[in-house]
């Protein structure tokens, strides 16, 4: 498994530039002022990792509590109004504050405009206003923790949430907040793929990175403002009752989830669709092998986007909306397991057959298709309206969307982090204990997870902070995974954290990749690019007389 | 890897223009520059088609689930005119707003011809409608909490005898403040929007080279009016 | 954008103009037809009056009718979202109650509901209070 080109080796004979995005500029006021999208992206990677942290937390926070079904911690009892506010801020905070912001801020910011051999995003101020949106969003989310957390759930369902006592308002008005960041991002870059395209690079020599970006771009932009009006909406009620959730005075709580849905399933592709669109990049790469069906994955990614707004129903099957409309969504949330299978058999047979080699991020990618697996799978259980009766609010449901959310889209992000490292950084990461991480991740995730499937089926109802004695042993089970899962981030945080001692010495292009941002130097110099690059072959073209220069 | 690179020169253009002030270097060219922000100010405008029209469709539920008390509601936003219930201050608003969007791009167009008067006069004019369009709604509103018509709690009983005993005429209330008042927000904002412009636009900033901040606040400004397009014979018209 | 003249020839003050009339004119026709009652037509006119006003606006005070056909593919697509999202709303509340069983019909002489069950007569309910936390006791 050796680099494809050895360290310090270059392309092209061009020196290592002196001056790259990282030290031409110093200070603090530098990076506050950014206008670049490799520092943006690097400031939004800190940031929401940092809300990882905290997310994660309390997700250790909630489980410690289900150790025992006493619902105590340490010897402590629990009260079931902390437990509530546990678990609505590990979901409110991942949800709003990490997984949706972070591969679109982080990574997509960084290498997006580098793959497409442009010198910014089209709308660099709007880059960086997108960032401090989301930093005001983080710093009320966090001044509503402490004021008086939030006990609703992280899905704000009326009418509890206009009528309970934690600091809702503020909290809403974060995720509002959060939601313009949002919106700002999407729109940068569906106007970045579409205008600044390097020349001789059309639509379909996009690497699919992009296309799996452009469709996440296109969900933020219609989705989200929806988001907005019901946020605002919420705030209306609870603080003037204006009487549209709240049946007393003549509302449907029924239409808030409506409402609410709405942004939040299409949100959930959002969540997606871009960690496929990283395996999209590593499973050629580390295959060393042509993408099987880029057109159909390319158009996979689109349908998956726009297929995602009309199923939002599946999630309130039980809440009391007319037996008509939830046979449809049914029948739609079907359609919408098409694209996904279309990719995950794609991605297989791009391994078929190819020259693979196992570094870290390509360990996380073949992660991911298992778990992704799995968790699009047991969607379908869900989405099946005999079945969801059943299994609808157990932890099921909490098992199908750690799948999808932590084992496939965290899984990519974490194998995107060691992939595009030293792209970033300059510097190589310690292949071995990366490669412990990713196997410890596989091992923790599904030590945590797996049973809360049978947990689900046997009954255990999720939000609950006790237990009938017999699913203990599961749940312990189910705790001591996620101490495993903690240490495997722990020590990646340690490995990447590590590299950053060693000398910034990486080359071009560690790991052969046929992608444009490969093309310049690592890290790149501020305006990416010496001179404007023109594409000039099929994207992940791997035969031979192409890979010598 | 076969890429090339090839010695196209940072600056846009062949010599035949200035290298404009405005123009950002990500960009090759002013031309693909303009076209770039046209498209990000279109995709604004579809988030805030989106956000109001998350309201809109909260308001068809509503009208859905209370026919009869909307339709009755909706009487208290019209004026008598010489005995008969007209839609006086809606129906002025409509027009005061229509012909705001065409002052609009009237300056839009003096911008792009390099006429800067007319600029500034049609930008002026474009504020001025928007003035009379808050304070016929000022006018709107004191009537209505004169009658004790306001939105959620505060309704208040002074209007008892309107409520007939259902949620519908609150629900409605609650609606119309909320649309009209976020509505009344984006034209104050566009009056700003619209003073910065006039401000530029004295000082000679637009120029057939450069007009892009006027075309977008025009955008905006058109989307303004779209969204009072629809309100109004929602509001006031349905009967 | 260009410093060339085509942009001249796109719009004009004679076409903006021309668009005005006809937007003032619709105007009138809408209030005017606001005073016939077409019974449940009353809500489609009216919005078709207004979707033809606002795609007037669209086309010649926003530009779509010269720009390029991506600006106008953007902004139908948020209208037809925003008609998605109406449809289904709409399928769900319009349908409440409406799907009854087929294999059952309505009993007659059926069990009347006895007023304390009858929401509309009945004292409403009392909030439910969870039990206080029992002693801890083990035999």
């Amino acid at each position: 498994m050796e680099p494809a080109v050895t360290s310090g080796a270059r392309i092209g004979d061009r020196p290592r530039p002196k001056k790259n995005y990282l030290n031409e500029t110093k200070g603090i006021w530098s990076w506050m002022t950014t206008v670049d999208h490799k520092r943006i992206g690097i400031m939004y990677l800190v940031g929401t990792l940092v809300a990882f942290l905290l997310g994660g937390i309390f997700a250790l926070l909630v489980r410690l509590t289900l150790l025992t079904p006493q619902h105590t911690m340490f010897g402590m009892q629990v009260t079931a109004e902390t437990y509530n506010r546990f678990f609505t801020l590990h979901g409110a905070i991942m949800v709003f504050l990490f997984i949706i912001p972070s591969i679109p801020g982080s990574l997509t910011n960084f290498v997006l405009p580098l793959m497409l051999g442009a010198k910014d995003v089209a709308f660099p101020r709007l880059n960086l206003a997108s960032f401090y949106l989301w930093i005001v969003g983080a710093i009320m989310a966090i001044a509503s923790m402490i004021i008086g957390a939030v006990d609703t759930g992280w899905t704000f369902y009326t009418p509890y949430s206009t009528t309970t006592s934690g600091t809702v308002t503020l909290m809403t008005a974060a995720v509002f907040v959060l939601g313009f960041s949002s919106i700002f991002t999407g729109l940068n870059f569906i106007a970045t793929v579409h205008k600044l395209r390097a020349p001789g690079m059309g639509w379909f020599d996009m690497p699919l990175f992009v296309w799996g970006m452009y469709s996440t771009a296109v969900i933020q932009v219609l989705a989200t403002p929806v988001l907005g009006i019901t946020l605002v909406l919420l705030m209306l009620e609870r603080v003037f009752q204006i009487g549209i959730f709240d049946s007393r005075i003549g509302g449907d709580p029924v239409l808030f989830q409506h409402f609410f849905w709405f942004y939040s399933h299409p949100a959930v592709y959002i969540m997606i669709l871009p960690g496929m669109a990283i395996i999209s990049e590593l499973i050629p790469t580390f295959s060393r092998k042509t993408i099987f069906g880029y057109r159909a994955i390319a158009y996979a990614s689109v349908s998956l986007a726009l297929v995602s707004f009309i199923v939002w129903g599946h999630h309130m099957f039980v809440a009391g909306q007319s037996q008509l409309a939830t046979v449809v969504f049914s029948a739609l949330t079907f359609l919408v397991a098409i694209p996904s299978g279309v990719k995950v058999f794609n991605w297989l047979t791009t391994m078929y057959q190819g020259n693979i080699s196992l570094e870290s991020p390509m360990l996380y990618a073949i992660a991911f298709l298992m778990l992704f697996a799995i968790g699009g799978l047991t969607g379908i259980f869900l989405g099946t309206l005999s079945t969801d009766i059943h299994l609808t609010d157990t932890y099921f449901v909490v098992a199908h969307f750690h799948y999808v959310m932590m084992g496939s889209t965290v899984t990519a992000f974490v194998g995107g982090l060691y992939y595009w490292w030293p792209k970033m950084t300059g510097r190589m990461y310690n292949e071995k204990w990366g490669q412990v991480t990713a196997v410890l991740w596989f091992i923790g995730f599904n030590a945590t997870f797996l049973p809360q499937f049978i947990l689900g089926s046997r009954g255990m109802p999720r939000r609950y902070y006790n237990y009938l004695d017999q699913f203990q042993p599961l749940h312990a089970f189910s705790t001591v995974g996620s101490w495993i899962i903690g240490l495997s981030l722990f020590m990646t945080a340690a490995v990447l954290l590590a590299s950053l001692r060693k000398p910034a010495d990486a080359p071009d292009n560690p790991w052969g990749g046929t992608t444009m941002e490969w093309q310049t130097s690592s890290p790149p110099i501020t305006h990416n690019f010496e001179d404007q690059p023109v594409l000039e072959h099929e994207p992940y073209d791997y035969r031979p007389k192409a890979v010598t220069h | 890897m076969s890429t090339t690179t090839t010695d196209v020169p940072s600056h846009g253009g062949h010599g035949e223009h200035e290298h404009n002030p405005y123009h950002q270097h990500h960009f090759t060219t002013m031309e693909q520059q303009f076209d770039t922000s046209k498209l990000g100010m279109w995709l604004f405008i579809v988030t805030e088609i989106l956000l109001f029209g998350g309201l809109f469709v909260g308001f068809g539920l509503m009208q859905h689930r209370y026919p009869r008390e909307f339709i009755e509601a909706h009487e208290h936003l019209k004026q008598l005119i010489g005995g008969h219930p007209f839609p006086l201050y809606g129906a002025v608003n409509t027009i005061v707003l229509l012909v705001s969007s065409w002052t609009m791009v009237m300056g839009v167009n003096a911008a792009q011809t390099n006429q800067k008067d007319k600029t500034v006069r049609y930008l002026v004019i474009t504020i001025l409608l928007a003035c009379v369009f808050l304070v016929i709604k000022y006018v709107e509103y004191s009537h209505k909490f004169h009658d004790g018509l306001l939105p959620g709690k505060f309704y208040s009983h002074q209007a008892e005898d309107l409520i007939k005993g259902t949620y519908g005429y609150h629900t409605f209330f609650s609606f119309y403040f909320m649309m009209t008042g976020l509505h009344g927000i984006h034209v104050l904002v566009g009056i700003v929007l619209l003073s910065w412009l006039a401000m530029r636009a004295r000082r000679g900033d637009f120029t057939s080279a450069y007009y892009t901040p006027v075309d977008l606040v025009g955008l905006y400004w058109h989307v303004v009016d779209m969204i009072w397009i629809y309100l109004f014979p929602l509001y006031y018209l349905i009967s | 954008m260009s410093t060339h003249t085509e942009s001249h020839s796109h719009g004009g003050p004679k076409i903006y103009t021309a668009n005005l009339f006809a937007l003032l004119f619709l105007t009138i026709i809408t209030v005017a037809a606001a005073s016939f009652n077409f019974g449940s037509a009353n809500v489609i006119i009216a919005l078709a009056i207004a979707s033809v006003k606002a795609t007037l606006v669209a086309l010649f005070f926003m530009h779509l009718v010269w720009d390029k056909p991506i600006n106008s593919i953007i902004a139908i697509a948020g209208f037809l979202f925003l008609g998605i999202f109406l449809m289904f709303d709409f399928l769900d509340v319009t349908t409440r109650d409406g799907l009854q069983p087929r294999n059952m019909t309505p009993m007659e002489n059926a069990t009347p509901v006895p007023d304390t069950m009858n929401p509309l007569k009945a004292a409403p309910p009392k909030p439910f209070e969870p039990a206080p936390a029992a002693p801890e006791e083990h035999k």
